[in-house]
């Protein structure tokens, strides 16, 4: 009796492994077959995002008064950076508060589409402000005037922000 | 036999299988082998890495496939602001789907850089990414096939990384000898500190060199250092080497190793059960009931404290103390019935849908350590039973697409909204436009023919004064009065000679005095009224000139008016269809997918409510056995003098 009770629970063991094996060799050619499923209809809309980015930027954005304002950090700047806020004639057309993984990202040298909109053609001007805190702990908050000029055409610009000043690059 | 179940059960769960570093921090530097460009010469591409460097996979392949299809559709793509980062935008474009887990795609876009006119090392880092995709999707042989076009100069910090790859591919095709080689080479590699000691172990052990891979797992087992994965490889490398040890009755060393794992780690239950039974094995129930005890007082839904319920009433029953072993198994008995309940609760649980939704919640996608969260859920207390489970390769990659499936519907959702959205601005334009159009168009073709006209005139007026430039001719810039008094001078003249004779006497000579004087005063002006003539021209071109650009931009703009609502019917239909379609496919994996997960864990906790209702059983045999020998005991004390 002793002897079959102590082999009872090795049996019990191999029961439960076997079970499961069976159970796994099923599940697996199941999850192969809806991975590649998944694949596919992750391919298909990706497509459908691709044609609908271009539907809208002909709808909402048509090239004749399409105005872009990318951000991205200079160089080897260590400042955290809180907020960015943009105005276009006085008007305010964006306003971004950063998370860490956002700010990593522009730490590594991603550039950030703030803001996409609509401007008539001539002169304009961009103001930019930038809060943050510097490593040392210390507030900075920076506003910069930028004049630019819209004509036929999309109009794309840069605003480069560092701790001492901001960069403006009209593309 | 009890002998045989403890190894074999120790066994399950610490296999010697290959360890590779899975900090979630060294996923990212490597999947960062996609790094911005010194100089970013296109925003646009700067904007898919934004994207990328936050995980955010699907908007930067949406947003690099887009740059690229459109690139490729240019006639000189050299003038393009792209051009001097299309390779790297490629290879990025396949690392980043790597990273979404579109395999298929993936490797397409790796091989095409592969075969494309790329640098050694760059071309050396697409295969490295090709081989890891083969080996990950457990096609061994492709990956050695993968690595093998490894040709020239390999990036530096991919080197180690390439070498480790290497040596697990050619583990598993099982050419262990050739492994161990490459592994041997690898123990000064910083970033795989312990991992490479490890996996030298366990390649010779597989080669027939059991003595030199116990070496090398107990000096893996004895390293110094504070880094968290290189404590973990560390404890690992002692669990397997006590359990080798404890297989071949070699119980004192197996004590000493197992004693090496750390309390906190996470092979520490399993250590401590191994060390009481090193101890027990040796009759040394005593000492046995040390590692055991604290290990009883652990988490019960651990397996290995499951175990130590009943491993510490079998050594007091061993010590003869059959009191205290009753008490224990009776504890025992009651843990295993509370559990078997909670399990069955938790099947229940897992079958009303709850545990997918736990897994969706928000939170949880925020931190890289989910699974440690996901056991403090406080609705779905089965997650801690599932530990393991989630830990394992099959349940993420389901749990992965599970999650990715989520975040697809919520965007046809979304993108469902903006197509109404879409619909109704076409509307409103085409309301606001088509009234008044045909008026502007009418007035437009008038103003059109009148400055046709005017145009016309001018390059009438601009041709006859280039004229005048090379053959003068002073009587076409004579001025209006000019012309009637010459007029009047030739009726006059007319007037005097009816028969066409020269007119004579004295009224002929004023005559003639007359004209003289008029082209006297027409010639002698000349110049100046051809230069002024052409001053005249240069102010009417400026005119003309503001006129074509304000003409130019109405057309524009008319043109703008027209295409903001015509033209797009047939493409949001397409669209909405499109995503109609998603949708439904999409709901359907989903349901597919989550039913994969509720399987797998269902049968985890299931199999664990078969252990346990097997641990109840013995629990209830052992409890009556000691009561009995209790008795016994209590009677014969009675008895003795």
């Amino acid at each position: 009796m002793n002897k079959v009770w102590r082999c009872f629970p090795f049996l019990m063991v191999m029961l439960v492994v076997g079970f499961t094996a069976f159970a796994a060799e099923i599940s697996k050619e199941q999850m192969k077959g809806l991975d590649e499923q998944v694949q596919e209809i992750k391919g298909d809309v990706l497509g459908i995002a691709a044609e609908l980015y271009q539907l809208e930027e002909k709808l909402l954005y048509p090239s004749d008064t399409q105005v872009a304002v990318f951000i991205s950090l200079a160089e080897d700047e260590e400042f955290r950076l809180d907020t960015v806020e943009v105005r276009i004639g006085g008007q305010p057309v964006a306003n971004h508060l950063y998370t860490f993984k956002e700010l990593e990202a522009l730490q590594k040298g991603g550039v950030q589409r703030l803001y996409s909109g609509n401007i008539t053609t001539g002169d304009h001007v961009l103001q930019v402000t930038l809060t943050g805190k510097s490593k040392g702990g210390s507030d900075i908050q920076k506003t910069e005037n930028f004049t630019f000029s819209k004509d036929v055409g999309p109009k794309i610009v840069e605003i480069t922000l560092a701790e001492k000043s901001l960069g403006f690059k009209d593309l | 036999m009890t002998r045989f179940l403890v190894v074999l059960t120790t066994l399950l769960f610490a296999s010697s299988a290959l360890a590779a570093p899975s900090d979630p921090s060294r996923e990212t530097q490597e999947l960062a082998g996609t790094t911005a460009p010194q100089e970013l010469k296109d925003l646009f591409y700067g904007e898919a890495l934004y994207h990328a460097f936050q995980g955010d996979w699907f908007d930067s392949i949406a947003r690099l496939d887009t740059e690229l299809g459109q690139f490729h559709g240019l006639d000189e793509p050299e003038l393009d602001s792209l051009f001097p980062h299309v390779h790297q935008a490629e290879f990025a474009v396949g690392d980043f789907e790597l990273a979404y887990r579109m395999h298929q795609r993936a490797g397409r876009a790796i091989s095409a850089v592969i075969e494309g006119k790329v640098e050694e090392p760059v071309r050396n880092r697409a295969i490295y990414r090709l081989a890891r995709l083969y080996f990950r999707k457990e096609q061994p042989v492709n990956a050695l096939h993968a690595l093998e076009r490894i040709k020239g100069e390999v990036p530096a910090d991919l080197r180690d990384h390439l070498a480790f790859l290497r040596a697990q591919i050619l583990m598993t095709n099982g050419r262990p000898a050739e492994a161990a080689l490459i592994l041997r080479e690898l123990q000064g590699a910083e970033d795989y500190e312990g991992f490479a000691t490890y996996n030298l172990g366990i390649a010779l052990m597989r080669d027939g060199h059991p003595l030199e891979g116990r070496q090398y797992l107990d000096r893996s087992g004895r390293i110094d250092s504070a880094v968290p994965a290189t404590l973990a490889i560390k404890d690992k490398s002692n669990l397997v080497l006590g359990e080798k040890l404890l297989e071949e009755d070699l119980f004192e060393g197996a004590k000493l190793v197992l004693d090496r794992v750390r309390l906190s780690g996470s092979f520490s239950n399993r250590a401590l059960l191994g060390s009481g039974w090193a101890d027990a094995f040796q009759d040394r129930f005593e000492r046995a009931l040390v590692p055991w005890t604290i290990l009883s007082e652990r988490e019960i839904t651990d397996s290995a404290v499951q175990e130590a319920l009943l491993a510490v009433p079998y050594a007091y029953g061993k010590l003869g103390v059959y009191s205290k072993a009753a008490l224990l198994y009776g504890r025992a008995l009651q843990a295993f019935g509370t559990e078997v309940d909670k399990l069955g609760a938790s099947i229940g649980s897992i079958r009303e849908g709850r545990f997918l939704q736990a897994l969706v919640r928000e939170e949880l996608k925020q931190d890289a350590n989910w699974v440690v969260k996901l056991r403090n859920l406080p609705d779905t207390p089965e997650t801690y039973y599932l530990l393991d489970l989630m830990a394992s390769h099959d349940f993420q990659e389901s749990l992965k697409n599970y999650l990715d499936l989520e975040e697809l519907r919520k965007k046809l959702v979304v993108w469902e909204g903006d197509l109404s959205a879409f619909e109704e601005i076409i509307r409103l334009r085409r309301a606001y436009y088509q009234p008044l159009l045909p008026q502007i168009d009418r007035h437009f073709r008038q103003l059109d023919s009148q400055m046709r006209l005017r145009l016309e005139q001018r390059d009438h007026v601009e041709k006859r004064l280039q004229a005048l430039l090379t053959a003068p001719r002073p009587d076409s810039l004579a001025t209006g009065e000019e012309r009637i008094l010459k007029e009047q001078i030739s009726r006059m003249e007319q007037a005097l000679t009816a028969d066409g004779e020269v007119a004579s006497g004295e009224f002929g000579a004023r005559i003639r005095r007359l004209r003289g004087v008029l082209d006297w005063k027409i010639h002698t002006d000349y110049d100046r009224r051809l230069t002024e003539a052409h001053h005249h021209l240069h102010d009417l071109n400026r005119h003309i000139d503001a006129l074509q650009k304000q003409y130019s931009a109405f057309v524009r703009v008319r043109q703008a008016a027209t295409q903001s609502y015509q033209g797009y019917d047939g493409v949001i239909r397409r669209q909405r269809h499109r995503i109609g379609e998603a949708r439904e496919t999409v709901t359907t994996l989903m349901a597919r997918q989550g039913h994969i997960l509720e399987e797998m864990a269902v049968n985890e906790l299931s199999s664990r409510r078969e252990r346990l209702a097997e641990y109840q059983i013995k629990a209830r045999f052992s409890l009556a056995d000691s009561y009995d020998r209790a008795a016994r005991a209590e009677g014969l004390k009675k008895v003795e003098p």
